[in-house]
């Protein structure tokens, strides 16, 4: 009576330690996820998908307004997602003036904001968009994948998204971004 | 010195947050239901399984970020015009992935979170007969 429960004794000894490996697992698997520098973007799945079509009013009388057809217009170009009341926009600005100055089309699409306000931050922090669309219920955010802002799509010349650019624009990415224009002209 | 302390920290907890948000009013549906209640309680359900973009931890349903009135006043307009929930929440997730919904889907990388409970009773089942049975053939 004894001697087949010792030997089933023997062969699950090993099966002892089971629990407390996989428990070693589990804390390694926490405490991986609880280092790793936390990441909040939520690319866009639109990349390499057509603009789709939209067509805002201008967002400030001086300008045009942005539709889907002036983006395909041959060239690419930079749609920056901004305003006025959007704090690391202001930070951006500089960095989309100096792209401006190397020759990128910049269009605007301003997320629900007053064409007041619009003015004053333009003539605040510069002023290198070709056209501004007012976006007032976030449509076409929305149907480009973008959650914030700011947030910055190439879109190249047959209008298609190429690329997206989540938060402001710091100066070391200026060339980068450049070069991602350059590729999608 | 404790009662300075005190008067800090009720004045950090009464101190308003500076607040970058916009100024605008909300979209049309972000906060008015559909005049017909089969509708918004579809359209309900609908905004309760879609998670806020910005906020996180929030269905758009529950969220008062300007995003989500966005997505609420989509969410009912497409409703209003016939079009499927499940629709609309395909049209969403074309755009921002799985991240968008909470109603989990079955793909090519979440299937062995719906395998492993059913793998885990088999296993259990089989060890459990072993030992009724492995105890009385012994």
């Amino acid at each position: 009576m004894s001697e087949p429960a010792a030997s089933a004794w023997r062969t699950a000894r090993w099966a002892l330690w089971l629990p407390l490996v996989l428990f070693a697992l589990f804390v390694a698997l926490v405490l991986g996820g609880l280092l790793r520098p936390e990441n909040r973007d939520i690319p866009s799945r639109m990349i390499g998908q057509p603009m789709p079509a939209f067509a805002l009013r201008a967002a400030v009388p001086d300008r045009p307004g942005l539709a889907r057809g002036d983006l395909a217009d041959g060239r690419a170009h930079l749609v920056n997602i901004f305003a006025s009341w959007c704090i690391p926009c202001g930070v951006e600005a500089p960095q989309i003036a100096q792209l401006a100055a190397q020759g990128a089309i910049i269009d605007g699409i301003a997320i629900r904001d007053h064409p007041e306000d619009l003015a004053q931050y333009l003539a605040r922090n510069g002023d290198p968009y070709q056209r501004i669309g007012a976006d007032d219920i976030s449509a076409v955010q929305l149907a480009i994948g973008s959650s914030g802002v700011p947030e910055t799509f190439i879109v190249d010349g047959k209008g298609i998204i190429r690329y997206q650019h989540i938060g402001d624009i710091r100066p070391e990415e200026v060339p980068m971004i450049l070069a991602r224009l350059k590729d999608a002209s | 010195m404790k009662a300075r302390v005190f008067a800090w920290l009720l004045l950090a907890a009464l101190a308003a947050p500076v607040r970058a948000d916009d100024t605008m009013p909300p979209a049309p549906y972000a906060y008015r239901q559909l005049a017909d209640p089969r509708a918004e309680a579809k359209a309900e359900a609908l905004m309760e399984t879609l998670r806020c973009l910005v906020c996180q931890s929030q269905s758009i349903a529950d969220s008062d970020a300007p995003i989500a009135g966005d997505m609420r006043n989509q969410v009912r307009l497409r409703i209003a015009r016939g079009e499927d929930p499940e629709e609309i929440r395909a049209w969403l997730v074309q755009r921002y992935g799985d991240y968008v919904t909470y109603a989990p889907r079955m793909t090519r990388l979440t299937w062995p979170l719906f395998a492993a409970p059913l793998g885990l009773l088999a296993l259990a089942a089989v060890l459990l007969r072993r030992r009724f049975t492995g105890g009385r053939a012994a």
